[in-house]
């Protein structure tokens, strides 16, 4: 187990129905658990980018960007190299304030996170934070002593520093 | 650019694709294409059950090397070629498998994809983690792109089935077609050219190799490698053993043949294997029934691995050289390197060992008795057989009995069902076998369980004139698992007897079939030699005993060094 590391997998998929399903499946069927997955268009047409985070060994993940290759729907997958990327993942939180006090300690944990507040009411606030994992797991656990209402998080996103890329040539 | 209908573009994209023959069984949501099909010179077998009409497409494949085509209508027509589509992509055959799919839009709103029509099924869904692809047509324009792509896909780098869902109005709507729009899939561009480096460090370990052994599997025959493997065998005299699915890659009557290796494997290659220094593998997947307990597979030999598929390459079984690429080229490649190295080798202690071996391992016994064996009546059929004879199996006992026991000599002439183990699917495999090699006699090895679940192809076989040869192997049990409760449930038997009916004879009487039984050894090879010449299918009953176990055998969860029992 002590080798069991996270990956991130950047993929180019076709923008077309049901390729996140093929993708899924795949996992699913082959006993690969995914983290998180985040997915969306790109700059170029027709195609989308999954950033994928999976759990496991060095033989595991070999095999998860091979048998992902091999679904058609798939254009690229490439395993980004974890000291070499940049990550980033956004969280909307919605956080009980009933007080004043409570309501300018939040907004000061905000500040000093580099979040923004994006809602106001009597009762709360709905926070937005971006960065890396770590970042936001330290915030909410701030969060946590004030009550959090509601979260939502997107799940991690990535793009290798510098000028390397995934991008496929047309 | 032509206008037509969706049907009709169908039809000519299939003939476009030199298809001859469609295994299938109509319904509401195919009508369409039916009304061209009968129109068109493809001929169209209707099979009395999809999962025979799919296992039909497979057979037909593995006999030509062509794709195979399978259609049903929507709902349970599809869902019933799910087994054989499973059955395809196990043993990565290339079928295509066309279904008929409710309409996408329509002016009845109930009536459409995503409302639970009548007979709608998710069939997308449901064959995702089965095939090697699926599509969903959007429209009728998209169709001659799209069989173009399917079979593409279906008949290049590992094979594998393709399943295409054709909602209903995409087949009556009329659109313009464009028959010659080049196919490009950005996605899937399969490796098939060896890398020049590993063909030279292979060919080094190789010729290096003081016991070499060569493990050929099912991509041997996929890409029609044979004659290379017989080459490189005989430049290296290295033993062959092959994987189950690998059977017929290499003539199995060759001095350096093994025979097929695994938990019913012959102990010649088991053994052999395991004392090699080099093995090089090549087209196999290394399936659990293949290796037994990997800690245990062959760990004294450093390996090579050929292999179209780079998933397949460490999936199983770690290597020193890997090398993605189709088995033919690899194998040519690797030919041309070492005829420079190596002169012929002549008989070294490896070939004697070989030699040594089989003797004491496959001794040559004359039965004396005149009960019928498997084993004396499988290689009795061998003889009765012209060499190019096609043998199909079903699932179970017989299939071993015919995997250590039956001598496949040609590639594409022994057809199973390796990883899926499909009871049912040998006899309409050997339907489509036959439409594929009609000048041919082709055999179904088969068991009585196993015969029972698509027997009713019968109906086909006489129907649409396609004699094949059926000999039931009939014990009246399960007998596989008869065998298990016997070895490993102290011989309690739970819900695996089947009883003495049918009368096989009688069933195959009542289609219009013939009927026959043998009860030793001279009626079988009388029986045989009918149905031979019989131009309808022939049903031989064979009576053998409930207790036959079949063996050796590797027990699950050993090596396959620790195989028990005599061959």
């Amino acid at each position: 187990m002590e080798n069991r590391k996270t990956k991130v997998i950047a993929a180019l998929v076709e923008n077309k129905p049901g390729v996140l399903h093929s993708v899924s499946n795949m996992f699913r069927r082959r006993g690969f658990n995914i983290e998180s997955i985040t997915v969306g268009r790109i700059e170029q047409e027709d195609l989308s980018r999954m950033t994928i985070t999976v759990k496991g060994d060095e033989k595991t993940l070999e095999q998860v960007v091979k048998q992902m290759s091999k679904l058609i729907e798939v254009v690229k997958v490439s395993q980004l190299e974890p000291e070499n990327i940049v990550t980033r993942e956004l969280a909307l939180i919605k956080v009980n304030v009933p007080d004043n006090k409570s309501r300018s300690d939040v907004i000061n944990c905000v500040d000093v996170f580099r979040g923004r507040v994006v809602d106001v009411s009597p009762e709360a606030l709905t926070i937005e934070i971006t960065g890396t994992p770590d970042k936001i797991d330290a915030f909410l656990n701030l969060m946590r002593t004030y009550g959090i209402m509601e979260l939502a998080r997107t799940g991690l996103t990535a793009l290798a520093r510098g000028v390397r890329s995934i991008r496929i040539e047309e | 650019m032509t206008k037509m209908s969706g049907a009709k573009a169908l039809i000519e994209s299939l003939e476009r694709q030199n298809v001859d023959t469609i295994f299938g069984i109509l319904g509401g949501a195919v009508l369409p294409i039916y009304d061209h099909l009968c129109k068109s010179k493809i001929r169209h077998i209707l099979c009395r059950h999809e999962q025979g009409a799919a296992h039909a497409a497979d057979g037909y494949a593995r006999a030509s090397g062509k794709a195979g085509v399978c259609m049903a209508t929507s709902g349970p027509g599809a869902t019933n070629l799910v087994t054989g589509i499973a059955n395809a992509y196990m043993d990565s055959a290339p079928i295509i498998a066309l279904t008929g799919q409710v309409p996408s839009t329509g002016v009845n709103s109930s009536y459409i994809i995503g409302r639970d029509a009548f007979q709608e099924a998710d069939i997308i869904g449901i064959t995702t983690a089965i095939t090697k692809h699926n599509f969903q047509l959007r429209g009728a324009a998209e169709i001659p792109k799209c069989i173009k792509t399917a079979f593409y896909i279906a008949t290049t780098g590992r094979p594998g089935p393709v399943l295409i869902d054709m909602p209903k109005n995409a087949q009556t709507e009329i659109a313009e077609m464009d028959f010659s729009e080049e196919i490009q899939i950005r996605g899937y561009k399969p490796t098939s050219n060896p890398h020049p480096l590993q063909i030279r460090k292979a060919a080094e370990m190789l010729a290096e190799a003081e016991n070499p052994v060569i493990l050929a599997g099912g991509g041997v025959i996929t890409s029609d490698a044979s004659p290379e493997l017989f080459q490189l065998a005989e430049l290296l005299m290295s033993p062959v053993a092959t994987s189950f699915m690998g059977k017929g890659s290499f003539p199995e009557n060759h001095p350096l043949s093994l025979g097929s290796i695994g938990m019913h494997g012959n102990p010649v290659a088991n053994k052999l294997l395991c004392e090699a220094d080099v093995m090089l593998a090549v087209g196999t997947r290394f399936s659990d029934r293949s290796t037994g307990r990997l800690d245990n597979f062959c760990a004294p030999a450093k390996k090579i691995h050929i292999d179209i598929d780079t998933a397949e390459i460490a999936k199983n079984v770690d290597v020193e050289i890997p090398i993605v690429a189709d088995a033919k080229k690899a194998l040519k490649a690797l030919n041309e390197r070492l005829a420079k190295q190596l002169k012929k080798k002549n008989g070294s202690t490896w070939t004697k060992r070989v030699k040594e071996a089989k003797d004491q391992l496959n001794p040559q016994t004359k039965s004396a008795s005149k009960n019928l064996k498997p084993k004396a009546l499988l290689q009795k059929l061998r003889k009765l057989l012209p060499e190019n004879a096609i043998a199909t199996t079903e699932v179970g006992q017989n299939q071993m009995w015919a995997a250590l026991y039956f001598n496949a000599l040609k590639p594409r002439t022994f057809i199973s069902s390796g990883g899926l183990g499909t009871m049912g699917f040998g006899f309409p495999a050997a339907i489509g076998a036959k439409v594929a090699c009609p000048e041919r006699p082709v055999v179904d090895i088969a068991g009585d369980g196993s015969f029972r679940m698509t027997e009713q192809e019968l109906g086909t076989s006489v129907m649409e004139d396609i004699p094949v040869i059926v000999i039931v192997l009939n014990n009246s049990v399960l007998g596989m698992v008869a065998q298990w409760q016997r070895m490993f449930f102290k011989g309690r038997y739970s819900a695996v007897k089947l009883g003495s009916v049918p009368d096989f004879v009688k069933l195959a009487e009542a289609y219009g079939a013939q009927g026959l039984r043998a009860r030793d050894l001279f009626e079988f090879s009388k029986a045989v030699k009918i149905a031979l010449k019989s131009d309808v299918t022939t049903v031989i009953d064979v009576p053998i005993s409930m207790e036959e176990d079949v063996v050796p055998m590797v027990p699950p969860g050993c090596g396959i060094n620790e195989q028990i029992g005599d061959y």
